[in-house]
Protein backbone atom coordinates (compact mmCIF):
# COMPACT_ATOMS: atom_id res chain seq x y z
CA UNK A 1 0.00 0.00 0.00
CA UNK A 2 1.06 3.99 -0.67
CA UNK A 3 -0.26 6.95 0.23
CA UNK A 4 1.20 10.46 0.45
CA UNK A 5 1.03 10.81 4.36
CA UNK A 6 0.16 7.78 7.18
CA UNK A 7 -0.70 9.37 10.20
CA UNK A 8 -0.52 7.27 13.19
CA UNK A 9 -2.77 7.87 15.90
CA UNK A 10 -6.51 9.40 15.69
CA UNK A 11 -6.59 11.90 18.36
CA UNK A 12 -7.16 15.76 17.47
CA UNK A 13 -3.67 15.51 16.53
CA UNK A 14 -3.55 12.77 14.22
CA UNK A 15 -7.55 14.12 12.61
CA UNK A 16 -6.71 17.31 12.26
CA UNK A 17 -3.69 16.65 10.48
CA UNK A 18 -5.01 13.92 8.19
CA UNK A 19 -8.40 16.31 7.43
CA UNK A 20 -6.25 19.47 6.68
CA UNK A 21 -3.44 17.80 4.41
CA UNK A 22 -6.53 15.67 2.93
CA UNK A 23 -7.70 19.22 2.13
CA UNK A 24 -4.47 19.96 0.38
CA UNK A 25 -4.36 17.46 -1.94
CA UNK A 26 -2.74 14.85 0.12
CA UNK A 27 -3.69 11.03 0.05
CA UNK A 28 -3.62 10.24 3.51
CA UNK A 29 -3.78 7.31 5.83
CA UNK A 30 -4.61 7.76 9.41
CA UNK A 31 -4.02 4.27 11.24
CA UNK A 32 -5.43 3.95 15.07
CA UNK A 33 -4.86 0.66 17.23
CA UNK A 34 -7.94 1.27 19.48
CA UNK A 35 -11.07 -0.41 17.93
CA UNK A 36 -12.98 3.00 18.51
CA UNK A 37 -11.92 6.15 18.51
CA UNK A 38 -11.74 8.05 21.02
CA UNK A 39 -12.32 5.11 23.86
CA UNK A 40 -11.38 4.82 26.34
CA UNK A 41 -11.49 8.87 27.33
CA UNK A 42 -7.81 9.46 28.58
CA UNK A 43 -8.85 13.59 29.56
CA UNK A 44 -10.22 16.01 31.91
CA UNK A 45 -12.07 16.99 29.09
CA UNK A 46 -12.02 21.16 29.56
CA UNK A 47 -11.78 23.34 26.53
CA UNK A 48 -11.44 26.54 25.73
CA UNK A 49 -13.91 28.00 23.61
CA UNK A 50 -11.89 31.01 22.35
CA UNK A 51 -9.26 28.14 20.94
CA UNK A 52 -12.06 26.18 19.47
CA UNK A 53 -13.64 29.34 17.68
CA UNK A 54 -9.92 30.68 16.10
CA UNK A 55 -9.59 27.10 14.83
CA UNK A 56 -12.73 27.36 12.80
CA UNK A 57 -14.37 24.19 14.79
CA UNK A 58 -18.27 24.77 15.49
CA UNK A 59 -19.32 23.63 18.59
CA UNK A 60 -21.60 20.68 18.25
CA UNK A 61 -24.63 20.21 20.69
CA UNK A 62 -23.65 16.08 20.75
CA UNK A 63 -20.11 16.86 22.55
CA UNK A 64 -20.93 19.51 24.62
CA UNK A 65 -21.19 18.14 28.31
CA UNK A 66 -21.06 21.97 30.41
CA UNK A 67 -20.83 25.26 29.40
CA UNK A 68 -18.62 26.82 32.14
CA UNK A 69 -18.58 30.11 33.52
CA UNK A 70 -15.26 30.36 34.86
CA UNK A 71 -12.66 28.58 37.22
CA UNK A 72 -12.23 28.66 40.96
CA UNK A 73 -9.00 27.90 42.43
CA UNK A 74 -8.77 26.68 45.89
CA UNK A 75 -6.09 27.14 48.33
CA UNK A 76 -4.51 24.39 50.92
CA UNK A 77 -7.02 26.41 53.47
CA UNK A 78 -9.62 26.32 51.78
CA UNK A 79 -10.31 29.66 50.59
CA UNK A 80 -10.77 30.40 46.86
CA UNK A 81 -10.36 33.16 43.46
CA UNK A 82 -12.48 33.17 41.68
CA UNK A 83 -11.64 33.71 37.31
CA UNK A 84 -14.38 34.55 35.13
CA UNK A 85 -13.93 33.09 31.57
CA UNK A 86 -12.18 36.12 30.32
CA UNK A 87 -9.76 36.68 33.05
CA UNK A 88 -8.90 32.56 32.88
CA UNK A 89 -8.09 33.43 29.29
CA UNK A 90 -10.11 31.72 27.84
CA UNK A 91 -8.37 28.74 29.17
CA UNK A 92 -12.17 27.52 30.50
CA UNK A 93 -14.97 27.18 28.21
CA UNK A 94 -17.22 23.84 27.61
CA UNK A 95 -16.56 20.63 29.10
CA UNK A 96 -17.21 18.31 26.53
CA UNK A 97 -17.29 14.38 26.02
CA UNK A 98 -13.63 13.44 24.54
CA UNK A 99 -15.05 9.99 22.86
CA UNK A 100 -17.62 11.86 20.89
CA UNK A 101 -15.71 14.70 20.32
CA UNK A 102 -12.71 12.46 18.65
CA UNK A 103 -15.16 10.83 17.06
CA UNK A 104 -16.58 14.21 15.18
CA UNK A 105 -12.73 15.26 14.43
CA UNK A 106 -11.84 11.61 12.57
CA UNK A 107 -15.28 11.54 10.80
CA UNK A 108 -13.88 15.11 9.46
CA UNK A 109 -10.99 13.69 8.24
CA UNK A 110 -12.87 11.16 6.67
CA UNK A 111 -15.50 13.58 4.98
CA UNK A 112 -12.32 15.52 3.56
CA UNK A 113 -10.80 11.69 1.85
CA UNK A 114 -8.29 10.71 4.37
CA UNK A 115 -8.37 6.76 4.81
CA UNK A 116 -9.12 5.68 8.75
CA UNK A 117 -7.61 1.75 9.68
CA UNK A 118 -8.88 1.38 13.18
CA UNK A 119 -7.32 -1.94 15.64
CA UNK A 120 -4.25 -1.10 13.78
CA UNK A 121 -1.08 -1.02 16.06
CA UNK A 122 2.03 0.72 14.38
CA UNK A 123 5.08 -1.79 15.35
CA UNK A 124 7.93 -0.31 13.33
CA UNK A 125 8.89 2.57 11.03
CA UNK A 126 10.40 1.61 7.74
CA UNK A 127 13.73 3.68 6.82
CA UNK A 128 16.12 3.80 3.83
CA UNK A 129 18.97 5.43 3.33
CA UNK A 130 18.13 7.23 6.48
CA UNK A 131 14.70 8.86 5.48
CA UNK A 132 11.53 7.75 7.09
CA UNK A 133 9.32 5.72 3.82
CA UNK A 134 6.55 4.42 5.88
CA UNK A 135 5.82 2.50 8.78
CA UNK A 136 5.30 -1.74 9.50
CA UNK A 137 1.51 -2.38 11.01
CA UNK A 138 0.09 -5.29 12.89
CA UNK A 139 -3.83 -4.64 11.31
CA UNK A 140 -6.97 -7.29 12.75
CA UNK A 141 -4.00 -9.91 13.43
CA UNK A 142 -2.27 -9.13 9.70
CA UNK A 143 0.89 -7.78 8.88
CA UNK A 144 0.94 -4.95 6.41
CA UNK A 145 3.39 -2.72 5.22
CA UNK A 146 2.97 0.93 4.00
CA UNK A 147 4.75 3.18 1.76
CA UNK A 148 4.80 7.17 2.72
CA UNK A 149 6.34 9.84 1.68
CA UNK A 150 5.53 11.54 5.29
CA UNK A 151 4.77 9.85 8.29
CA UNK A 152 2.92 11.57 11.15
CA UNK A 153 3.70 10.54 14.79
CA UNK A 154 0.06 11.91 16.40
CA UNK A 155 0.53 8.80 18.38
CA UNK A 156 0.25 10.67 22.27
CA UNK A 157 1.80 10.56 25.17
CA UNK A 158 3.32 7.09 24.67
CA UNK A 159 4.57 8.07 21.48
CA UNK A 160 7.19 5.81 19.71
CA UNK A 161 7.39 7.30 16.51
CA UNK A 162 9.88 10.24 17.53
CA UNK A 163 11.69 7.68 19.12
CA UNK A 164 11.76 5.08 16.65
CA UNK A 165 12.83 8.24 14.14
CA UNK A 166 15.87 9.45 15.77
CA UNK A 167 14.01 12.24 17.83
CA UNK A 168 14.42 12.56 21.20
CA UNK A 169 11.00 13.01 22.97
CA UNK A 170 12.24 11.22 26.55
CA UNK A 171 11.27 13.48 29.81
CA UNK A 172 12.53 14.31 33.01
CA UNK A 173 10.84 13.04 36.06
CA UNK A 174 9.51 16.64 36.91
CA UNK A 175 8.18 17.09 33.74
CA UNK A 176 5.91 13.86 34.25
CA UNK A 177 2.42 13.68 35.57
CA UNK A 178 0.74 10.50 35.65
CA UNK A 179 -2.90 11.38 36.53
CA UNK A 180 -6.16 9.68 37.35
CA UNK A 181 -9.99 10.83 37.13
CA UNK A 182 -13.07 9.28 38.34
CA UNK A 183 -16.49 10.89 36.28
CA UNK A 184 -18.64 10.79 39.49
CA UNK A 185 -22.51 11.04 39.86
CA UNK A 186 -24.78 12.22 43.29
CA UNK A 187 -22.19 15.41 43.85
CA UNK A 188 -23.17 19.04 43.59
CA UNK A 189 -22.48 20.29 40.19
CA UNK A 190 -21.60 23.76 39.54
CA UNK A 191 -20.59 26.20 36.69
CA UNK A 192 -17.31 26.53 37.57
CA UNK A 193 -13.95 24.37 37.00
CA UNK A 194 -12.51 23.70 40.22
CA UNK A 195 -8.73 23.70 40.66
CA UNK A 196 -7.15 22.45 44.03
CA UNK A 197 -3.67 22.98 44.68
CA UNK A 198 -0.95 22.40 47.29
CA UNK A 199 -0.10 19.06 49.02
CA UNK A 200 -3.69 17.41 48.11
CA UNK A 201 -1.68 16.73 44.66
CA UNK A 202 2.29 17.07 45.23
CA UNK A 203 3.69 19.23 42.06
CA UNK A 204 0.18 19.01 40.09
CA UNK A 205 -3.17 19.81 41.31
CA UNK A 206 -6.72 18.38 41.58
CA UNK A 207 -9.61 19.04 39.54
CA UNK A 208 -13.44 19.17 39.12
CA UNK A 209 -14.54 19.79 36.23
CA UNK A 210 -18.48 19.64 36.38
CA UNK A 211 -20.43 17.96 33.09
CA UNK A 212 -24.22 17.26 32.29
CA UNK A 213 -25.45 15.54 35.79
CA UNK A 214 -21.66 14.19 36.22
CA UNK A 215 -18.30 15.31 37.09
CA UNK A 216 -14.70 14.25 36.12
CA UNK A 217 -12.94 14.57 39.67
CA UNK A 218 -9.23 13.75 38.74
CA UNK A 219 -5.55 14.59 40.24
CA UNK A 220 -2.12 14.74 39.01
CA UNK A 221 1.27 14.35 40.99
CA UNK A 222 4.80 15.37 39.51
CA UNK A 223 6.38 11.96 39.07
CA UNK A 224 9.68 13.05 41.26
CA UNK A 225 7.77 13.92 44.04
CA UNK A 226 5.74 9.70 43.95
CA UNK A 227 7.21 8.31 46.87
CA UNK A 228 5.38 4.77 46.27
CA UNK A 229 3.55 2.80 44.02
CA UNK A 230 -0.27 3.64 43.59
CA UNK A 231 0.62 7.13 45.18
CA UNK A 232 -1.98 8.65 42.61
CA UNK A 233 -4.68 6.38 43.22
CA UNK A 234 -4.46 7.04 47.04
CA UNK A 235 -4.08 11.01 46.62
CA UNK A 236 -7.39 10.90 44.50
CA UNK A 237 -9.28 8.75 46.85
CA UNK A 238 -8.49 10.67 49.83
CA UNK A 239 -9.76 14.40 47.87
CA UNK A 240 -12.38 12.43 47.05
CA UNK A 241 -13.55 10.70 50.73
CA UNK A 242 -13.32 14.27 51.84
CA UNK A 243 -14.86 16.13 49.02
CA UNK A 244 -17.58 13.65 47.90
CA UNK A 245 -18.00 11.43 50.68
CA UNK A 246 -21.82 10.64 48.46
CA UNK A 247 -20.38 10.75 45.11
CA UNK A 248 -20.58 7.43 43.03
CA UNK A 249 -18.03 6.40 40.06
CA UNK A 250 -19.27 6.05 37.07
CA UNK A 251 -16.22 5.85 35.30
CA UNK A 252 -12.34 5.29 36.23
CA UNK A 253 -9.77 7.26 33.53
CA UNK A 254 -5.48 6.60 33.83
CA UNK A 255 -3.43 9.08 31.85
CA UNK A 256 -0.09 10.75 32.25
CA UNK A 257 0.72 14.59 31.12
CA UNK A 258 4.16 15.82 29.95
CA UNK A 259 4.81 19.64 31.43
CA UNK A 260 8.08 19.98 30.08
CA UNK A 261 9.50 22.79 28.25
CA UNK A 262 9.58 22.92 24.41
CA UNK A 263 12.06 19.93 23.21
CA UNK A 264 14.47 20.19 20.44
CA UNK A 265 13.25 18.80 17.27
CA UNK A 266 9.71 17.71 16.44
CA UNK A 267 11.19 17.40 12.43
CA UNK A 268 12.64 14.29 11.14
CA UNK A 269 13.53 13.08 7.56
CA UNK A 270 10.14 12.47 6.20
CA UNK A 271 8.67 12.15 9.67
CA UNK A 272 7.51 14.53 11.78
CA UNK A 273 5.69 14.82 15.97
CA UNK A 274 2.63 16.71 16.44
CA UNK A 275 -0.16 16.97 19.67
CA UNK A 276 1.55 15.24 23.25
CA UNK A 277 3.78 12.95 20.96
CA UNK A 278 5.31 16.43 20.31
CA UNK A 279 5.21 17.51 24.17
CA UNK A 280 2.85 20.37 23.14
CA UNK A 281 0.90 20.52 26.50
CA UNK A 282 0.95 24.07 28.05
CA UNK A 283 2.94 23.01 31.16
CA UNK A 284 1.07 25.07 33.93
CA UNK A 285 -2.49 23.75 32.79
CA UNK A 286 -1.91 20.41 31.43
CA UNK A 287 -4.28 21.72 28.76
CA UNK A 288 -3.38 20.07 25.36
CA UNK A 289 -6.14 19.55 23.46
CA UNK A 290 -5.93 23.08 21.39
CA UNK A 291 -2.57 22.75 20.67
CA UNK A 292 -2.81 19.30 19.17
CA UNK A 293 -5.46 21.04 16.98
CA UNK A 294 -3.06 24.10 16.23
CA UNK A 295 -0.34 22.51 15.44
CA UNK A 296 -2.06 19.73 13.58
CA UNK A 297 -3.61 22.33 11.20
CA UNK A 298 -0.01 23.88 10.48
CA UNK A 299 1.66 20.17 9.90
CA UNK A 300 -1.53 19.39 7.29
CA UNK A 301 -0.86 22.33 5.59
CA UNK A 302 3.11 22.09 5.77
CA UNK A 303 2.66 18.54 4.09
CA UNK A 304 0.20 19.48 1.70
CA UNK A 305 3.21 21.61 0.48
CA UNK A 306 5.51 18.74 0.71
CA UNK A 307 3.28 16.75 -1.18
CA UNK A 308 2.78 19.56 -4.22
CA UNK A 309 6.34 20.41 -4.57
CA UNK A 310 7.68 16.35 -3.82
CA UNK A 311 10.55 18.25 -1.05
CA UNK A 312 10.40 16.44 2.49
CA UNK A 313 12.98 17.79 3.95
CA UNK A 314 13.13 21.68 4.37
CA UNK A 315 9.57 22.28 3.40
CA UNK A 316 8.86 20.05 6.44
CA UNK A 317 10.96 22.33 8.25
CA UNK A 318 8.50 24.96 7.90
CA UNK A 319 6.38 22.93 10.42
CA UNK A 320 8.49 23.49 13.16
CA UNK A 321 8.96 27.35 12.55
CA UNK A 322 5.13 27.80 12.45
CA UNK A 323 4.22 25.73 15.36
CA UNK A 324 7.02 27.44 17.34
CA UNK A 325 6.19 30.64 16.31
CA UNK A 326 2.90 30.30 17.46
CA UNK A 327 3.13 28.43 20.81
CA UNK A 328 7.12 28.05 21.90
CA UNK A 329 7.27 31.05 23.64
CA UNK A 330 4.42 30.83 26.08
CA UNK A 331 5.02 27.01 26.86
CA UNK A 332 8.78 28.02 27.43
CA UNK A 333 7.45 30.65 30.10
CA UNK A 334 4.68 28.30 31.41
CA UNK A 335 7.32 26.02 31.92
CA UNK A 336 9.13 28.51 34.20
CA UNK A 337 5.54 29.01 35.92
CA UNK A 338 5.16 25.65 36.32
CA UNK A 339 9.14 24.82 37.76
CA UNK A 340 8.74 27.54 40.26
CA UNK A 341 5.04 26.10 41.31
CA UNK A 342 6.45 22.75 42.39
CA UNK A 343 8.61 23.87 44.50
CA UNK A 344 6.11 25.97 47.03
CA UNK A 345 4.62 25.08 50.05
CA UNK A 346 1.03 24.89 51.28
CA UNK A 347 1.43 28.34 53.70
CA UNK A 348 2.99 30.00 50.34
CA UNK A 349 -0.02 28.82 48.26
CA UNK A 350 -2.58 30.32 50.89
CA UNK A 351 -0.72 33.29 50.70
CA UNK A 352 -1.07 33.95 46.84
CA UNK A 353 -4.33 33.01 46.52
CA UNK A 354 -5.60 35.06 49.75
CA UNK A 355 -3.22 38.22 47.36
CA UNK A 356 -5.17 36.87 44.40
CA UNK A 357 -8.48 37.01 46.03
CA UNK A 358 -8.72 41.02 46.85
CA UNK A 359 -6.64 41.67 43.92
CA UNK A 360 -8.62 43.36 40.47
CA UNK A 361 -6.96 41.93 37.28
CA UNK A 362 -8.12 41.29 33.94
CA UNK A 363 -6.51 38.38 32.98
CA UNK A 364 -4.43 36.19 34.74
CA UNK A 365 -0.66 35.45 33.91
CA UNK A 366 2.19 34.94 35.83
CA UNK A 367 3.13 38.50 35.93
CA UNK A 368 -0.46 39.49 36.98
CA UNK A 369 0.29 36.94 39.77
CA UNK A 370 3.20 38.65 41.01
CA UNK A 371 1.35 42.13 40.73
CA UNK A 372 -1.42 40.71 42.43
CA UNK A 373 1.31 39.54 45.51
CA UNK A 374 3.33 42.13 45.34
CA UNK A 375 0.49 44.65 46.20
CA UNK A 376 -0.11 42.35 49.82
CA UNK A 377 2.64 39.92 50.74
CA UNK A 378 6.14 41.82 49.31
CA UNK A 379 7.82 39.79 51.35
CA UNK A 380 6.93 37.15 49.50
CA UNK A 381 8.19 38.10 46.35
CA UNK A 382 11.48 36.37 47.06
CA UNK A 383 9.97 32.90 46.21
CA UNK A 384 9.83 33.91 42.77
CA UNK A 385 13.22 35.31 41.82
CA UNK A 386 14.00 34.62 38.25
CA UNK A 387 10.23 34.64 37.11
CA UNK A 388 10.70 38.40 37.08
CA UNK B 1 8.75 -5.66 35.37
CA UNK B 2 5.00 -7.47 36.15
CA UNK B 3 2.12 -6.23 35.16
CA UNK B 4 -0.97 -6.90 37.27
CA UNK B 5 -3.66 -6.99 34.61
CA UNK B 6 -6.71 -6.26 37.25
CA UNK B 7 -5.17 -3.39 37.70
CA UNK B 8 -3.59 -1.97 34.86
CA UNK B 9 -6.03 0.13 32.80
CA UNK B 10 -3.77 0.44 29.94
CA UNK B 11 -3.11 3.79 29.71
CA UNK B 12 0.52 4.14 28.48
CA UNK B 13 1.65 6.21 31.57
CA UNK B 14 4.41 3.67 31.37
CA UNK B 15 5.13 3.75 27.78
CA UNK B 16 6.01 7.39 27.42
CA UNK B 17 8.04 7.27 30.42
CA UNK B 18 10.28 4.47 30.65
CA UNK B 19 14.08 6.00 29.62
CA UNK B 20 14.79 2.71 27.29
CA UNK B 21 11.55 2.34 25.28
CA UNK B 22 11.42 -1.44 26.39
CA UNK B 23 7.56 -1.17 26.99
CA UNK B 24 5.00 -1.32 24.14
CA UNK B 25 0.96 -1.15 24.55
CA UNK B 26 -0.64 -2.90 21.67
CA UNK B 27 -4.68 -1.85 22.51
CA UNK B 28 -4.91 -4.11 25.63
CA UNK B 29 -1.37 -5.36 26.16
CA UNK B 30 1.58 -4.40 27.68
CA UNK B 31 4.53 -5.96 25.81
CA UNK B 32 7.83 -5.96 27.29
CA UNK B 33 11.43 -6.00 26.61
CA UNK B 34 13.54 -7.46 29.17
CA UNK B 35 16.56 -7.12 27.27
CA UNK B 36 16.29 -3.14 26.91
CA UNK B 37 14.99 -2.70 30.98
CA UNK B 38 17.83 -1.14 33.22
CA UNK B 39 16.16 -1.61 36.42
CA UNK B 40 15.55 2.16 36.81
CA UNK B 41 11.85 1.42 38.64
CA UNK B 42 10.48 4.58 37.36
CA UNK B 43 7.53 2.59 35.53
CA UNK B 44 6.42 1.48 39.03
CA UNK B 45 6.29 4.91 40.74
CA UNK B 46 4.49 6.64 37.26
CA UNK B 47 1.79 3.61 37.28
CA UNK B 48 -1.32 6.04 38.44
CA UNK B 49 -3.10 2.98 39.50
CA UNK B 50 -0.12 1.11 41.23
CA UNK B 51 -0.35 -1.89 38.73
CA UNK B 52 3.36 -2.57 38.01
CA UNK B 53 5.70 -4.42 40.65
CA UNK B 54 9.49 -3.74 38.98
CA UNK B 55 12.10 -6.22 39.71
C1 LIG C 1 -5.96 12.64 32.98
C2 LIG C 1 -5.79 13.65 31.88
C3 LIG C 1 -6.58 14.81 31.88
C4 LIG C 1 -6.44 15.74 30.85
N1 LIG C 1 -7.28 16.83 30.84
C5 LIG C 1 -7.23 17.70 29.80
C6 LIG C 1 -8.16 18.77 29.72
O1 LIG C 1 -9.07 18.91 30.55
N2 LIG C 1 -8.07 19.63 28.67
C7 LIG C 1 -7.11 19.49 27.70
O2 LIG C 1 -7.05 20.31 26.78
N3 LIG C 1 -6.21 18.47 27.75
C8 LIG C 1 -6.26 17.57 28.77
N4 LIG C 1 -5.38 16.51 28.80
C9 LIG C 1 -4.42 16.36 27.69
C10 LIG C 1 -5.13 15.86 26.44
O3 LIG C 1 -5.85 14.68 26.72
C11 LIG C 1 -4.10 15.59 25.33
O4 LIG C 1 -3.29 16.73 25.18
C12 LIG C 1 -4.76 15.26 24.00
O5 LIG C 1 -5.44 14.05 24.03
C13 LIG C 1 -3.68 15.22 22.91
O6 LIG C 1 -4.17 14.71 21.69
P1 LIG C 1 -3.24 13.82 20.75
O7 LIG C 1 -4.05 13.63 19.52
O8 LIG C 1 -1.90 14.42 20.67
O9 LIG C 1 -3.05 12.45 21.53
P2 LIG C 1 -4.12 11.35 21.97
O10 LIG C 1 -5.45 11.93 22.14
O11 LIG C 1 -3.52 10.63 23.12
O12 LIG C 1 -4.20 10.35 20.72
C14 LIG C 1 -3.14 9.48 20.39
C15 LIG C 1 -3.73 8.28 19.68
O13 LIG C 1 -2.68 7.52 19.09
C16 LIG C 1 -2.98 6.16 19.21
N5 LIG C 1 -1.73 5.39 19.10
C17 LIG C 1 -0.65 5.45 19.94
N6 LIG C 1 0.33 4.63 19.52
C18 LIG C 1 -0.12 4.05 18.38
C19 LIG C 1 0.45 3.07 17.49
N7 LIG C 1 1.68 2.59 17.68
N8 LIG C 1 -0.29 2.67 16.43
C20 LIG C 1 -1.54 3.17 16.21
N9 LIG C 1 -2.12 4.08 17.03
C21 LIG C 1 -1.43 4.52 18.10
C22 LIG C 1 -3.64 6.06 20.58
O14 LIG C 1 -4.42 4.88 20.69
C23 LIG C 1 -4.47 7.34 20.61
O15 LIG C 1 -5.77 7.13 20.13
C24 LIG C 1 -5.48 15.55 29.82
C25 LIG C 1 -4.69 14.40 29.84
C26 LIG C 1 -4.85 13.45 30.84
C27 LIG C 1 -4.00 12.22 30.81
Amino acid sequence: MRYDVVVVGAGPAGSRTAKIAADNGCRVLMIEKRQEIGVPVRCGEGVSKKGLKELGIEPESSWIAADIKGARIYAPNGKHVLLSEEQAGGEVGYNIYRDIFDKSLAKQAGKSGADIMLKSSVFEVIKENNKIKGVKVKSMGENLEIKADVVVGADGFESQIGRWSGIDTSLKQNDVVPSLQYTMTNIDYTEYNDFYIGSVAPGGYAWVFPKNNEANVGLGVQLSKIKERGDVKKHLDRFVEKKFPNGKIVRIVAGCVSVCAPIEKTVGNGVLLVGDAARQIDPLTGGGIINALICGTIAGEVIGNAVKKQEFNETLMEYERRWRAELEDKLYRNWIAKEKGTTLSDEVFNKIIEALSGYDFKKISTTEILRGIQSKYPELMKEFEGLI
Amino acid sequence: MKVDKTKCMYCGSCVGTCPKNAIFLEETNIVFNRELCIECGVCEKVCPVGAITAE
